[in-house]
């Protein structure tokens, strides 16, 4: 090899060229797991307008992809899980809450509002009064695990059709009962946001129900959201008020919903 | 990349002679592949620790994993346990309980493989998903160009007789007898051949298949791959094939002729043995 480089001097320089950018490389790769830590931290520029755009791509092609029919697939009684996963609050320490859950629900009221011609409320009685809609359908965790639940409950197009819609409304938020974090400034409290797309999809409901019974206080009773297409953090627990909003920057954190304040994608279809 | 005349290669000492191996496009894909995946490797570990465990069929039986790392108590404290089936390894340190920052964590994988380093599902999609996508626009160019002007047929596809003689390149790899030719040997050949057109795709193909919102635009894919949980399942074992090759081919990159391979795959270069380059006409 060196009597190669004595002969011909433009090979050293090459080889220097390599060396350099594997030696670059290599630092960058030892060096830089705690500058790649850093510079993907949550409010940075790089993680909002450069990685965000992976998000945007996903939003994007899965919009163009996804047509307002386009069902979750369907399963049958056998395909249920025995042991489908409670995750987040399973058990809300809030007193009012406790209260309700105390007495069944019987007081509990869904407060609709927000940019709404006629805002309403609905007691439990009221929201299964109403048609139902009843889904055998695969829960994905963002987390990575499913599992397969049968949920009833009223379309949320059908509640939001009673409301009517002011034309200025673009999100429908859900505000819970559980503080899933303990915060001073209540910014804990799960909330979430769906835009129309989802929110008018025939498989958007409030469950009731899930697999035949009573909604439990573990899978969000009495109310909770499913939307089908999407993970599961969409799809909130403990719901207490549906507002019909134009623009979530102003609410909690800003980004549309509890995780999301945290880091995650606020359209959560992968 | 075929070679028209020797008179204008530059020479290089020993009877070698230098020509052009790998296209501009060529050059360019791999190395935005090697950053892709290196990225993709390490986020998608931190995804995995969210749930260190793998199933198969639609949904998770918890109870009973294919696969799983966890952090278990025992008389000696704290250890990290490997489970594949019905085998149970002590992977303390590294898989399921590992050091952070000085303190036992438990994890599925360390700290120092993930990214970022810390558990951080969010930010480990954030990294994900921006290189899964630069991976597959990256991809899809190199697939289109290399099927258009036949790159995958002339150089990647092997003919019957080299398949025949897999036997004798098998035993000159254990040899570490290589020829610097312009074309690949027939295990280079399958190698890439079933990485580009085969472990490449199917992992984004199950990496879509994970996505509730994909799976309904496309209900063919979730059939594909025997259900999410099963994807999943797929998507690691493939995602461990890509770190198995990388690491077989970066070993024979180093044993091969480091510099020469090197220099080819940057500046498209490539120094054979002039005697026995038979396609100079």
């Amino acid at each position: 090899m060196l009597t190669e480089r004595k002969r011909n001097p433009s090979r050293p320089t090459r080889r220097g060229l390599l060396v350099g950018i594997a030696a670059t490389a290599g630092t960058a790769v030892l060096a830089g797991c705690d500058q790649l830590d850093m510079v993907a931290q949550q409010g940075s520029w790089f993680r909002d307008r450069v990685l965000h755009l992976g998000e945007d791509f996903n939003r994007t092609v899965q919009r163009f992809f996804l047509n307002p029919n386009s069902l979750a697939h369907e399963f049958t009684d056998a395909d249920i899980s025995t042991d489908f996963k409670a995750n987040g609050s399973t058990d809300p320490d809030d007193p009012a809450y406790r209260a309700m859950a105390a007495n069944g629900f019987a007081d509990w009221k869904l407060e609709v509002g927000g940019l709404v011609e006629k805002p309403m409320s609905f007691s439990l009685a009221d929201l299964r009064a109403m048609p139902s809609r009843t889904q055998i359908t695969r829960h994905d965790c963002v987390e990575g695990w499913s599992c397969i639940g049968k949920w009833t409950g009223v379309p949320l197009a059908l509640v939001l059709e009673k409301v009517g819609v002011k034309p200025q409304g673009r999100y429908v938020m859900f505000t819970c009962a559980d503080m899933l974090e303990q915060t001073l400034d209540g910014t804990g409290r799960y909330y979430e946001t769906l835009g129309f797309e989802d929110a008018y999809h025939p498989q958007t409901i409030l469950a009731y129900d899930m697999n035949g019974e009573t909604l439990t206080v573990p899978h969000g009773a009495p109310l909770r959201v499913r939307v089908e297409r999407q993970l599961g953090y969409k799809m909130a627990k403990y719901v207490m008020k549906i507002d019909i909003i134009d623009d979530y920057s102003s609410v909690s954190r800003g980004n549309g919903g509890f995780w999301e304040d945290r880091g995650y994608d606020w359209y959560a279809g992968i | 990349m075929s070679v028209t005349s020797s008179a204008n290669l530059p020479l290089v000492p020993g009877g070698r002679v230098l020509i052009r191996r790998h296209t501009l496009l060529v050059r360019i894909t791999h190395w935005i592949n090697v950053v892709c995946i290196l990225f993709l490797v390490m986020s998608g570990l931190q995804i995995f620790n969210a749930t260190p465990a793998l199933y198969l069929g639609q949904k998770a039986d918890f109870a009973h994993p294919v696969a799983s790392l966890t952090a278990q108590n025992s008389q000696q404290g704290p250890i990290g346990i490997t489970q594949i089936g019905g085998a149970r390894f002590n992977t303390t340190g590294v898989l399921g309980l590992s050091t952070y920052d000085g303190e036992p964590a438990a994890r599925g994988f360390p700290g120092w493989i993930t990214l970022p380093s810390y558990q951080d599902l969010a930010t480990g999609r954030r990294w994900h998903f921006f290189f899964a996508w630069l991976f597959v626009i990256n991809g899809a160019v190199y697939l289109v160009a290399s099927l258009a002007n036949r790159h995958i047929w002339q150089d990647l596809v092997p003919t019957g007789a080299e398949l025949r003689a897999i036997p004798s390149s098998i035993l000159h790899h254990l040899q570490l007898r290589f020829a610097h030719v312009r074309e690949y040997n027939v295990l280079q050949k399958l190698a890439y051949l079933i990485i580009v057109v085969a472990v490449l795709p199917l992992i984004v193909l199950a990496g879509m298949t994970m996505s509730p919102g994909l799976d309904s635009a496309f209900p063919w894919l979730v059939h594909v791959f025997f259900g999410r949980q099963t994807a999943r399942t797929i998507h690691f074992i493939l995602a461990t094939t890509i770190v198995l090759f990388v690491v077989v081919h970066v070993v024979m990159v180093l044993v091969s002729g480091v510099w020469n391979n090197l220099r080819s795959m940057v500046t498209g270069r490539y120094a054979v043995e002039a005697e026995s380059e038979p396609h100079v006409d």
